[in-house]
C-alpha cells in the first residue's frame, strides 16, 4: 500500500473525526460528499466521543490476508452515542461473551502490517466500556 | 423500447476447473449458448466479471474473450458490480437490444477463482466491501452476513434450524442439477458439524469458491420467432444500489437495493410478486436467502426463516426458490452467477429441467446482488 492511501484517512482512523451537516445536523462517519439525509454540502468537523454500544457482532475465525495471526477476533458494528455506526474489531475480551447492546469504548490500536517493510497501520478498535 | 427475448443459453459444469483458463471456460459457455440458439450471430457482447485482475492477473476481458473465441472483432465490454456483475451484464445486453443499437447481444458471465489461494480469494472478494472502512479492519464477507444473521436472530427469533433448512433444500435441488459444483444432499447434522467461519455462520452456510461460466443470447421478440428454440420473454428489469458499507445502513436487515430493484422489475412487467411462480435468488449465505424472501415481498419482514423451514421454497412448495441448487450447491463463480440464474429460469420455463422441473410455471424471477446488497438486479422472465 502506498503511504498516502493510508495517511489521508488518519483524521478518521486516529481521531474519529466525523462530518456534521450544518443544515440538518446529521452526522456521517466517514464523511460523505453530500449529506445523505438532506443533500447539503455544508459540514463541520466534529470529534466523536468514542463511546457507544454493540448493534450487531460476530467472531471472525477465517481471516483475510494480513489478519491470520489474530483469529479468532471479535468484530461488530458499534452504534456511537452521537448516532453514526462504525465497523470495527472488538478486542481485550472474550468475543464469545459479547452481547448486542454491550457498552463499548474506543481505543487506538495497531490493525496490521503491510508485509515486513510496508506501512504499520493503526486505527480504532473497541473494548468493553467498564466505566473506568 | 423493443421487446426482448432469450433465445439461447449456455452453461458448463462448474467446479474447481484446474485444467482450464478463464478464456477457455468463457468460450465454452458462449459456444454452448450459440449451439442452443441455432445461430452464430453476435452483434455485441457484455462480459460479467468481478475481478479478472485479482483472481487471474488479467484485465481487458473485452479483447481476450472474443479473441480466444475466434471472433476478435466483436464489440465487447466488461461489466463489474461485484457478485452482481453477471446480472448487470445481462441487463446491459438487454439495453443494447432494447435500444435498437444491436439485434443480437450475448451476455457471458465468467469467474476463474482457483488461480489464487483461498486466503487471497477471501481478500479479492472482500474488495466488494468498503476497502477503507470495512475490509481495512479485517471483516470478511462471511463476517458481514454473520452480523446480519445475528441481528435477524436477535430481532425476529430466527433459528439455527431455519438457516439450515435453506442449505438442506438448496443442496437437495442441486443434487438434481448435473452442472452443480456440489451435487449432493446434506443433512442438518452435517451443517451443525461443519466448522464455524464467522458466528453464527458455519462453512455449510456459505457459498463456495468456484470456477464457472454461463452465457445467454438476447434478441428482439420478432427475431426470436425465426429461431428454433422456444423464446423466453424478458418482461421486467430492475436495478438499484445501496450504501457499500453495512455500517452505513440505519437498518441492516433492510435490503433496500433488493426491494427497489424488485419493485422496478415488477412494475415494468405489470405484475405483483403474487404473479411470480418461482425465483432464482442470491443465496451467497443461508441468511441471504431468508432476507431476500422478505425483500421480494414473498413474506413479511422476519418471516423468511419460518417460511423456509415450513417448506414454502422447496421444489413442491408454493414459491420454489433456487431450483438450480442456488449459489450454495451449484457454486458461486461471482461474475457468472447472475447469468446462470437466467439460464436456470429459462431451462425451467422451457420445461427442460429434468428431475428438478417445476410444474405449472409461466413466470420466473431472478435476483442477483453484489457485496452486502450494495447493488441488486432483478429480471422477470415469462413463457410466451
Amino acid at each position: 500500500m502506498q503511504v498516502p492511501r493510508y495517511w489521508r484517512e488518519i483524521p478518521k482512523r486516529y481521531r474519529l473525526e466525523a462530518a456534521q451537516c450544518k443544515k440538518c445536523l446529521n452526522i456521517s462517519f466517514p464523511e460523505k460528499f453530500s449529506c445523505p439525509e438532506c443533500g447539503s454540502r455544508d459540514f463541520k468537523t466534529i470529534k466523536l466521543s468514542g463511546k457507544g454500544k454493540i448493534s450487531t457482532h460476530t467472531i471472525i475465525r477465517i481471516a483475510p490476508e494480513g489478519f491470520n495471526d489474530q483469529v479468532p477476533y471479535g468484530m461488530g458494528i458499534i452504534e456511537m452515542d452521537e448516532g453514526p455506526r462504525i465497523m470495527a474489531q472488538i478486542t481485550d475480551c472474550d468475543p464469545e461473551k459479547l452481547k448486542t447492546g454491550d457498552r463499548m469504548i474506543y481505543q487506538f490500536r495497531r490493525i496490521r502490517e503491510d508485509g515486513s517493510t510496508g506501512v504499520i497501520m493503526y486505527a480504532y478498535k473497541f473494548v468493553p466500556d467498564v466505566g473506568i | 423500447m423493443r421487446k426482448l427475448a432469450i433465445i439461447g443459453i449456455g452453461l458448463i459444469k462448474w467446479g474447481e476447473l484446474w485444467e482450464k483458463s478463464i478464456r477457455q471456460i468463457a468460450a465454452e459457455a458462449i459456444s454452448k449458448c450459440l449451439e442452443d440458439a441455432g445461430t452464430d450471430r453476435i452483434d455485441a457482447m457484455t462480459i460479467g466479471n468481478m475481478s479478472g485482475g485479482l483472481f487471474n492477473g488479467q484485465e481487458h476481458l473485452s479483447s481476450l474473450i472474443p479473441d480466444h473465441l475466434g471472433r476478435k472483432n466483436i464489440p465487447a465490454m466488461r461489466i463489474e458490480s461485484a457478485c452482481a456483475s453477471g446480472g448487470m451484464a445481462v441487463r446491459t445486453a438487454c439495453l443494447e437490444v432494447a435500444s435498437g443499437f444491436s439485434d443480437y447481444a450475448i451476455a457471458v458471465g465468467v469467474e476463474k477463482m482457483t488461480d489464487i489461494s483461498g486466503n487471497e480469494a477471501t481478500y479479492a472478494l472482500a474488495t466488494a466491501a468498503d476497502q477503507d472502512y470495512e475490509a481495512f479492519h479485517g471483516v470478511t464477507f462471511p463476517g458481514l452476513y454473520a452480523m446480519m444473521a445475528k441481528a435477524h436472530m436477535d430481532r425476529y427469533g430466527t433459528t439455527r434450524d431455519q438457516l439450515s433448512s435453506v442449505v438442506i433444500k438448496n443442496h437437495y435441488n442441486g443434487s438434481l442439477n448435473p452442472n452443480a459444483q456440489f451435487p449432493f444432499k446434506i443433512t442438518s447434522d452435517q451443517v451443525l458439524k461443519s466448522p464455524m467461519v464467522s458466528d453464527p455462520l458455519r462453512l455449510l452456510d456459505c457459498s463456495p469458491i468456484t470456477d464457472g461460466a454461463a452465457a445467454v443470447l438476447i434478441t428482439t421478440l420478432e427475431e426470436a420467432k425465426k429461431l428454433k428454440k422456444q423464446p423466453v420473454f424478458i418482461s421486467g428489469i430492475g436495478h438499484a444500489s445501496d450504501s457499500i458499507a453495512l455500517s452505513s445502513r440505519k437498518d441492516i436487515l433492510k435490503l433496500e437495493a433488493v426491494e427497489l430493484s424488485t419493485d422496478k422489475a415488477l412494475k415494468m412487467a405489470g405484475k405483483s410478486i403474487r404473479d411470480i411462480d418461482f425465483a432464482e435468488v442470491h443465496d451467497c449465505f443461508s441468511i441471504a436467502e431468508i432476507m431476500i424472501l422478505e425483500a421480494l415481498g414473498v413474506v413479511a419482514p422476519g418471516e423468511g426463516g419460518k417460511a423456509s423451514s415450513d417448506g414454502l421454497t422447496g421444489l413442491n412448495g408454493n414459491f420454489p426458490v433456487n431450483p438450480s441448487g442456488g449459489l450454495k450447491s451449484k457454486g458461486h463463480p461471482v461474475g457468472a452467477t447472475g447469468v446462470a440464474q437466467i439460464c436456470e429460469a429459462v431451462t425451467q420455463l422451457r420445461g427442460e429441467a429434468g428431475e428438478r422441473q417445476l410444474k405449472n410455471i409461466r413466470t420466473g424471477l431472478t435476483q442477483n446482488m453484489g457485496g452486502s446488497a450494495g447493488s441488486s438486479v432483478v429480471h422477470i422472465l415469462e413463457v410466451i
